[in-house]
């Protein structure tokens, strides 16, 4: 399974990936391999982190379409959506991309990422809020590892409120998933 | 037992270099070796090793070649338009016999170039980037585990050979993360020192093993150290026997060891029709494609250079005996493959795959031409033809 999340330097789009990754390969009991895609700019930029799960040892270590893929800037929607496998999932932060819509048979989820973690007080936070809300939806990591990933990758004095950062957003992909549901039922 | 670590390919570098007995490292750090330098910076202190920054890249190598002969484990970290700067100490060191390790992480080129993005534009470079004749040890990591493996190698045969190693990383190697658990013993060799009397030590005397001892600085023992060609004790020389001696000596000692340094991996080679040729992150790429190919009935084999420099010569002009086609993939616009070309005279054919558009070659774009070159299994196997076979053999 592959995996990208996207968006701009200094949003902790690589330690999305990182957090993900070992949460994946060291408690989950998959392989990951991570890479990255920055520009020669510090901050700002556009910035990327792939994720490739597997059973077995992963050769190759870039992604062509990936299945998830989570975005954080309008500039990233518009360069790495078009890629999204057809069946996909897109996991966009509302306030950040705008006209973000699905295409084919992708599913597309949003939260105000950015929004509750300035809500918890610091909008450092808000790609824990986004990785929250990307284990709920897409369920390929367990809650409880990437709760044991957290320590080592994000400063301790900080645990708590990333670890509350990522609750919210969890529990606001519970909900939106229940939503869905219920609107499909609808539908039928 | 170790446990298993999620690990970054230059910090994996890092921890080979502490491991191997880094306890100097002098460097400007450059995009994509930069982390090597931070967690050295924050590592070494702690285990009474220096660390400097220094003021650039010809510095850096300066500092290291100075620590070595002061009887540190030194090593620098750098990336192309570093490892430019770098050359002249290089050949310095080449030259007088000091020991250390010099880690190119390699980024698309010539000049600034792509600082993010992955190349393998400086092969040529690592073996002839300094002048004059020598002979150079260039070692080639392809995951994470092998940065840290390669690393401590790297260390250990400078150490015995008495000469600067070069570990080539490339972009994606270095900054890519995966699982890896480090060995919980290695083997760490430190070089010889010298124990006769101080008015009797040449540093650079007539060894069995090729090798004279180094001893550090500060020692007891005195001796000359020069760049112009020398003699057995130092001295600059014009004396035709001496500088050939001189010039034997830093090739030999590499030409001669050729089987402990060569490091490859070989895949399936045996039926292969087809071969790949691949190093660094292109091998990734080449053994899945090499394994796909067999899936589907396709005999396709691999080489896998762990150590570029010196090039296994004798293991692909004898692989060429059975198999008729060689691939070589990589991303610069085809450096290994004169090599190849030069070696594997009786085969059919020798492919390039090139790629030096920042991006890497897909285990499917290999997979293409060995399927365009290779017979399934179930197809009569075409035997190379038995004269020509004769006619190349020595």
């Amino acid at each position: 399974m592959d995996i990208r999340f996207s968006g701009f330097g200094g949003q902790g789009i690589i330690k999305c990936g990182l957090i993900t990754g070992k949460a994946l390969s060291l408690f989950d009991g998959k392989n990951a391999t991570l890479t990255q895609s920055i520009g020669p700019e510090a901050r700002g930029s556009a910035c990327s982190s792939q994720l490739v799960i597997s059973s077995d040892r992963v050769l190759y270590p870039y992604i062509v379409a990936p299945e998830v893929l989570v975005c954080m800037s309008q500039e990233s929607y518009e360069r790495y959506e078009p890629d999204l496998r057809d069946g996909g999932l897109l996991l966009v932060d509302e306030d950040l991309v705008r006209n973000a819509k699905p295409r084919g048979k992708t599913k597309m989820y949003s939260i105000p990422a950015t929004r509750i973690a300035e809500e918890l007080g610091n909008k450092i936070v808000m790609n824990l809020v986004m990785l929250g809300f990307f284990t709920a939806i897409t369920e390929v990591v367990s809650t409880g590892a990437m709760k044991k990933a957290l320590p080592g990758l994000v400063p301790s004095r900080s645990l708590e409120l990333n670890e509350e950062a990522f609750d919210r957003g969890y529990e606001f992909g519970r909900e939106a998933l229940a939503g869905s549901e219920k609107s499909e039922e609808a539908l039928v | 037992m170790a446990k298993p670590r999620l690990l970054q390919g230059n910090r994996a570098i890092a921890l080979g270099a502490l491991d191997a007995g880094c306890d100097f490292f002098a460097g400007y750090p450059i995009t994509p070796s930069t982390e090597i330098a931070e967690i050295l910076a924050a590592e070494l202190p702690k285990r009474d090793g220096r660390f400097i920054q220094m003021e650039d890249e010809i510095a850096s190598l300066g500092a290291v070649i100075g620590a070595s002969i002061a009887g540190s484990k030194a090593m620098t970290a750098t990336s192309g338009p570093g490892f430019s700067l770098m050359q002249e100490n290089l050949g310095y060191a080449y030259m007088t016999e000091i020991p250390c390790v010099l880690v190119n992480v390699m980024r698309g080129g010539p000049s600034t170039g792509l600082p993010t993005l992955p190349a393998q534009g400086d092969v040529m470079q690592a073996r002839w980037g300094t002048h004059g004749d020598h002979q150079a040890i260039v070692l080639c990591p392809s995951g994470v585990l092998e940065c840290y493996e390669i690393t401590v190698r790297a260390f250990n045969l400078s150490e015995k050979y008495r000469m600067p190693v070069i570990v080539l990383a490339d972009e994606v190697v270095a900054h890519m993360r995966e699982v890896v658990t480090l060995p919980d013993e290695i083997e760490v060799f430190d070089r010889e020192v010298p124990d006769v009397p101080y008015e009797w030590y040449k540093p650079y005397d007539e060894d069995p093993s090729g090798v004279a001892p180094l001893a550090a600085f500060g020692t007891g023992y005195r001796f000359h150290i020069t760049g112009l060609t020398h003699d057995r004790k130092g001295f600059s020389t014009a004396k035709p026997e001496e500088i050939e001696e001189c010039i034997r000596r830093i090739t030999d000692k590499v030409e001669k060891h050729r089987r402990d340094i060569i490091e490859v991996e070989r895949y399936y080679l045996k039926d292969a029709d087809v071969a790949v040729i691949a190093y660094g992150i292109t091998a990734r790429s080449a053994l899945a494609a090499v394994r796909q190919a067999r899936d589907e009935g396709y005999r396709a084999g691999m080489v896998k250079l762990k150590t570029i420099w010196p090039f296994p010569d004798k293991l692909l002009s004898k692989a060429a005996e059975k198999t008729p086609v060689f691939v070589v993939p990589e991303l610069n616009t085809g450096q290994v493959v004169l090599r190849v070309a030069r070696l594997v005279l009786c085969a059919d054919e020798v492919v390039p795959i090139n790629r030096f558009d920042g991006q890497l070659i897909t285990p499917e774009a290999i997979l293409d031409v060995i399927k365009g070159h290779a017979k399934k299994r179930r197809a009569p196997r075409k035997k190379p033809g038995k004269a020509k076979k004769k006619a190349t053999k020595k």
